[in-house]
């Protein structure tokens, strides 16, 4: 059925933004202010210098585009979650929250728009990450002594994306949770610190480290030995720091008063 | 059309608002008027769907605002000028909402001009903007969505002369057309000279509200007479209240031509009869602020 309002301006005022418009938007505000620039750029040049290291230290034999790919994939763990929580926090420290949700009272639906762009930004950073393997893998073989393969499994790559996407999660999800910049930052990267040191003097943490210590879960993925047990143990890990916050982190965005 | 029926918002044991109720109708600009604290800012955060309310509810246009679809395209909003992202130009701001609203790229040029944001400072980032071009900013973004209503909380801080006067124009036009405004203030001149309606409020609290005309002819007439003592002897037997004002005149509470009539009916000539102005107005606005004022030390 067809029905025409004539009505002027009367259908844009009842058509809200689909949700690719509102990701539009979100992947745009992280790089509208020089803060955000930075921000991406750093994660660019982190791997840069990382890839830039391998060509001259280390062995030989990790030459080759998987090596390199590999190399680039820790240091731009290090950075991205900060995207995560900064997409979220911001709008907190700089009270836009009040703008965004005056035109968009439904929040869920911000949230699903931040979650996109969140995961549209980690596919970027790993497409990024492999482009500038394959450039360092181009130029190790002329320069130094190196392998040079080219051969990539699509499981690496995979697995190098989901690696990514966890500390995104978890980036999106502390900050949803504390809605403060500094609190979420404070918290993602001194938790995990702490925790190791505790699990590291306490031997009945030690156990527990294995299937909740994110960073020790997420290590066979780069390793790529993912088996059963690592999936289980990953899983039980991400379900602690990845999606509790998260469910949390919703509920409190949701139903929070914006000032 | 902003329907706010038996607001009441609870933090803990402090009552933020206490049963407030209004209405704002098309074709009028109604200034909403408190002292700071009163409880202007959490009503309008309660109208635009950012805070829920403890009781009652609020409705824009005959629906809650949460389910006005796409409200920036129906209901243009201004609560806080500074609470924009430092770092990001006027323009990108506009921009951005624009996307959201579904609103043409064009719009946003055009308002940038109608409200004085020339190129020079459209590219700026907002972090050197001051205050008053930060209102200037946040009207042209309520405005983007060419609203039928428009809620601003204290929109003329920071706008100098020239700004206020030209705030005041816009908002007359805009309710002239056919629009629906409402705006807070914590000055009483500020909202009279553009209002129709006031709508006073105090702890939360409506104290009063009403047309202009009508608040100030609640306020009572000033009368005065070459003979006080048998001006308030003729008001006595008429039935009519009066205090003794400034200097002379006496403060009647009743319409002018009752105590014309009661003047006349007693031979007492008048040298003076006219409406209180809003020097009744203004005490009872002041009032509130120092009750208010009071409240805050004894919480302090």
């Amino acid at each position: 059925m067809i029905a025409i309002d004539r009505r002027p301006g009367t259908s844009r005022a009842s058509r809200q933004a689909s949700i690719w418009c509102l990701t539009t938007v979100e992947l745009r505000k992280t790089s509208d202010t020089r803060a955000g620039t930075a921000l991406l750029a750093a994660i660019a040049v982190v791997a840069a210098g990382r890839l830039v290291a391998q060509l001259f230290i280390g062995e030989a034999a990790d030459r080759d585009l998987t090596g390199f790919f590999h190399a680039a994939m820790l240091p731009v763990s290090l950075l991205l979650p900060v995207l995560g929580i900064l997409l979220v926090t911001s709008e907190w420290s700089q009270r836009t929250a009040q703008t965004t949700f005056t035109l968009v009272p439904h929040r869920g639906r911000v949230v699903l728009a931040k979650a996109a762009a969140a995961v549209l930004l980690t596919v970027l950073a790993v497409a990024v990450s492999l482009a500038l393997a394959a450039l360092a893998n181009a130029v190790a073989a002329p320069l130094v002594e190196a392998d040079g393969s080219w051969a990539l499994d699509m499981r690496t790559l995979a697995y190098g994306l989901l690696y990514q996407l966890v500390g995104v999660c978890v980036g999106l999800g502390v900050g949803m949770l504390l809605l403060n910049s500094a609190a979420a930052l404070v918290v993602y990267y001194i938790l995990p610190t702490v925790w190791s040191l505790v699990a590291g003097l306490v031997e009945s943490l030690k156990a527990a480290a294995r299937w909740l210590d994110l960073t020790v879960t997420t290590q066979p993925l780069l390793a790529g030995e993912m088996t059963a047990e690592a999936w289980r143990r990953l899983g039980t890990s991400f379900a602690l720091w990845g999606l509790l916050p998260l469910v949390l982190g919703t509920i409190r965005l949701l139903r929070s008063e914006v000032k | 059309m902003i329907n706010v029926e038996n607001l009441t918002k609870r933090y803990g044991k402090h009552t933020a608002l206490d049963d407030v109720s209004f209405e704002c109708r098309p074709g009028t600009v109604t200034g909403f008027l408190g002292p700071n604290g009163a409880g202007k800012s959490t009503t309008m955060r309660i109208i635009c769907g950012l805070t829920p309310p403890t009781g009652g509810r609020a409705t824009v246009l005959g629906s809650p605002y949460r389910r006005l679809g796409n409200p920036g395209a129906r209901v243009g909003v201004l609560l806080d000028a500074s609470a924009q992202h430092g770092g990001r130009t006027g323009r990108e701001v506009l921009r951005l909402s624009a996307r959201i609203l579904g609103a043409d790229p064009g719009r946003v040029e055009e308002l940038l001009g109608q409200v004085g944001l020339g190129d020079a400072a459209a590219n700026r980032r907002i972090g050197g903007y001051s205050l008053g071009m930060r209102q200037r900013l946040g009207l042209a973004h309520a405005l983007l969505g060419d609203p039928s209503v428009l809620i601003l909380d204290e929109p003329a801080n920071g706008l100098d002369p020239e700004g206020i006067h030209w705030m005041r124009h816009l908002l007359r036009r805009f309710a002239e057309a056919g629009g629906t405004v409402l705006l807070s203030s914590h000055l009483l001149r500020e909202v009279e000279a553009v209002a129709d309606r006031l709508v006073l409020i105090g702890s939360g609290r409506v104290v009063a509200q009403g047309t202009l005309d009508e608040l100030v002819a609640s306020s009572g007439v000033r009368v005065r007479a070459t003979d006080t003592l048998a001006l308030r002897a003729a008001l006595t037997a008429a039935g009519i209240d009066a205090e003794t004002g400034a200097n002379g005149p006496l403060l009647a509470h009743a319409e002018a031509e009752r105590v014309g009539r009661a003047a006349a009916a007693a031979g007492v000539a008048l040298v003076e009869l006219r409406p209180a102005d809003d020097g009744g107005l203004e005490q009872l606005f002041l009032s509130l602020t120092t009750g208010t004022t009071d409240d805050g030390k004894g919480v302090r």
